[in-house]
């Protein structure tokens, strides 16, 4: 009865030693550029001008406000010189004036609000930093769509590729691989106003923002939290000392 | 004590058993002087609580349960998270203690639930403890699933819609109780102001008062301990047991320790990892509730996937019920079956240190299969998966229905007549 036991649990062993393999297979993949993003005031800063000239009329930030730019480094004056072009006040959320129930008659899908979007964005394939800059890169031109644009990870999008001008016009082509499954390279056939390293930048630049926007937080968080982690370091010596003394008559 | 302050303490004394308490639950307390590492849990799940209980104050004051949508299209809820995270002065901080302490929480409970299954802390005579704490973590998961949803993000509102859904695959009242958790037909603003409801005030008092038992019933009968030996069964001449010492000032300064090692860690995910991997805050959970747009995978967070897994398990339907229903059947029991540890444990000895290969192989497997169900639980199914599931499933109810014969053919040593202490 025992050694049946004994074995009965062996072989229980030996299927929980095979199951991770076996739960590991199947899932589709994303494959991501991963995103070169920055801290720097300069790049944050022409990653705003990118967002505010090219993605804030349809998108919104609703909860960034403009005087929140501070943090990278702008003052008030080149906020409202460079980055506002309506009445708005500095202190204003980054609304936008068109309704999201009309954008999702016109486009299909109502543009989504980008505050979060790199939070939003990432998984188990990357970062969310890493999806949007693969994504900004991946346009290319297909006459079966409406906007006459595709995307390579993300099939189909609602969105044309309002960056045209910078990148110029990629055509995508699919080839077989030799299991069967394809893959899909990019090709530049018609250059735009920036070389593709010069693009490959701007987009960085504008990704490096929209991190910063998702947590503004997020550098301040990383400060304190060293002093944090100091001063429990050095309470952690105190209270070990404290408990050793008491104890000492404890045997 | 200076004679004025010793007349205030009478004074008090004779109107209210201060000295007493203080006394009974503290400085003549006798805790055995053998607890190791495992047994810093239960008074940091006491800070969790705490920790929880305070930062929620704070929310409360700046959350809105509102699910419609405001000027921007964001339901009001989430914008007043993140209303919290960005304008709130030191409301990021508030809400990542929180949200960080969601996840402490269940970790620090399930360790020092393993803790009483390594020693055996569940026997008689602290069955009654062991219960209570089944109680506190059946609560709590109630806590931290209604939490879950006040964010209101994608995953907040999916993740309630197919929960409360589960219950309406029970036999004839099912659907009618599910329409009562909802208050709605779907998840919807009637849902998110119960559920804000429940959270901040009807649960937690439920916890509390579990959590005072849970600690009345063990002081009542006393500590286990590694050894798992009865320390009450060894006085001096003045009734005080020899391996026991004071809980306070020995165990206060010892869990300080274990307080500021506990805190730098978890300071380390609240200040450097908040999204802990996007495991303790869900990617997903950064896009608003949309009710028209399903997520293709909704995982629950991960304190819950093995007990999701165990359900998701079961796919068989069974007596003219579907599979749906004995999968909450079986999830449900897979927590339950907890408390009955205490009775279903027939070994001579409590702890494992005396215990025989069987019971230490069986604790083994059982831990395996847990962490595989919980790992399979975050991920979407596939038939590979299932089996896998199906098969750690068997091994979680084996290990405890199978525990009264395994436990007792195992070939135990003898229990020592004094705990070991270095």
């Amino acid at each position: 009865m025992k050694m049946r036991l004994i074995n009965l649990i062996k072989r229980a062993a030996a299927v929980l030693l095979f199951a991770p393999a076996v739960a590991m297979a199947a899932g589709a993949v994303l494959h991501l550029d991963k995103a070169p993003v920055s801290n720097d005031p300069a790049a944050l800063q022409h990653g705003a001008k990118l967002f505010v000239n090219y993605c804030l009329s349809c998108h919104s930030a609703s909860f960034m406000r403009y005087n929140q730019l501070e943090n990278i480094g702008l003052g008030e004056q080149e906020i409202r010189d460079n980055l506002m072009f309506t009445g708005e006040r500095v202190g204003d959320l980054m609304k936008i004036s068109m309704r999201p129930a009309e954008s999702k008659v016109w486009f299909g899908v109502a543009p989504p609000d980008l505050t979060l979007v790199a939070r939003q964005r990432a998984s188990e394939f990357g970062s969310g930093a890493d999806w949007l800059y693969t994504y900004l890169r991946q346009f290319y031109r297909d006459p079966a769509r409406p906007t006459g644009w595709n995307n390579v990870i993300f099939a189909n999008v609602a969105m044309p590729h309002v960056f045209w001008q910078l990148q110029g016009e990629q055509v995508a082509k699919v080839t077989q691989n030799a299991d069967g499954t394809t893959s899909t390279t990019l090709e530049l056939v018609k250059p735009g106003t920036l070389s593709p390293a010069e693009y490959d930048k701007a987009v960085a630049d504008l990704v490096s923002f929209l991190v910063w926007m998702g947590e503004p937080v997020a550098d301040k968080r990383k400060t304190i939290g060293t002093i944090v982690l100091i001063f429990l370091a050095g309470l952690f010596v105190l209270s070990y000392a404290l408990k050793k003394n008491y104890w000492k008559d404890i045997h | 004590m200076t004679t004025k302050s010793q007349a205030v303490l009478n004074w008090i004394d004779e109107r209210f058993p201060l000295t007493s308490t203080w006394k009974a639950h503290l400085s003549e307390y006798y805790a055995p002087k053998n607890f190791n590492f495992w047994y810093f849990f239960g008074s940091l799940a006491l800070l969790v609580l705490v920790i929880q209980i305070v930062t929620g104050i704070f929310l409360v004051m700046h959350y809105k349960p509102d699910a419609s949508l405001n000027a921007s299209g964001v339901p009001v809820a989430f914008a007043s998270v993140e209303y919290i995270m960005r304008e709130v002065p030191g409301g990021w901080l508030i809400r990542y203690l929180h949200s960080t302490g969601a996840s402490a929480f269940f970790i620090v409970v399930y360790l020092h639930m393993f803790r009483g299954l390594l020693y055996g802390s569940y026997r008689k005579p602290r069955e009654l403890i062991w219960i209570f704490g089944t109680l506190i973590f059946l609560v709590l998961m109630a806590e931290a699933f209604m939490g879950y949803l006040l964010p209101w993000g994608q995953m907040s509102f999916w993740g309630a819609q197919v929960i409360v859904n589960l219950f309406s695959a029970i036999p004839v009242i099912g659907p009618d109780l599910s329409l009562v958790i909802r208050g709605d037909f779907v998840v919807s603003d009637a849902t998110l102001n119960r559920f804000f409801s429940f959270h901040v005030i009807a649960v937690p008092l439920v916890l509390i008062g579990l959590v005072v038992a849970h600690i009345v019933a063990l002081h009542e009968v006393g500590s286990n301990n590694p050894d798992g030996v009865e320390i009450k069964k060894k006085k001096d001449s003045t009734g005080k047991p020899l391996d026991g010492i004071p809980f306070h000032p020995y165990y206060t300064v010892k869990d300080i320790v274990g307080v500021v090692a506990f805190l730098f860690f978890f300071s380390a995910v609240v200040f450097f990892a908040p999204e802990g991997g996007g495991y303790f805050l869900e990617f997903n959970n950064f896009i608003p509730a949309d009710p028209l747009k399903t997520p293709p995978h909704i995982a629950p967070v991960w304190y819950f996937t093995p007990f999701y897994s165990i359900l998701r398990a079961v796919t068989y339907p069974l007596f003219g019920l579907d599979a749906k229903f004995w999968g909450v059947v079986a999830m449900g029991a897979s927590v339950v079956i907890i408390a009955f540890l205490p009775w279903l444990d027939r070994s001579p000895v409590k702890s494992i240190r005396y215990k025989g290969p069987i019971f230490k192989i069986a604790v083994v497997i059982f831990v395996i299969a847990f962490f595989i169900l919980g790992y399979l639980g975050v991920l979407p199914p596939t038939p590979g998966r299932t089996l896998v599931s199906q098969i750690c499933s068997v091994l979680y109810f084996a290990f405890f229905l199978l525990m009264p014969w395994y436990s007792k053919l195992d070939k135990c040593k003898p229990e020592p007549e004094r705990v070991n202490f270095k």
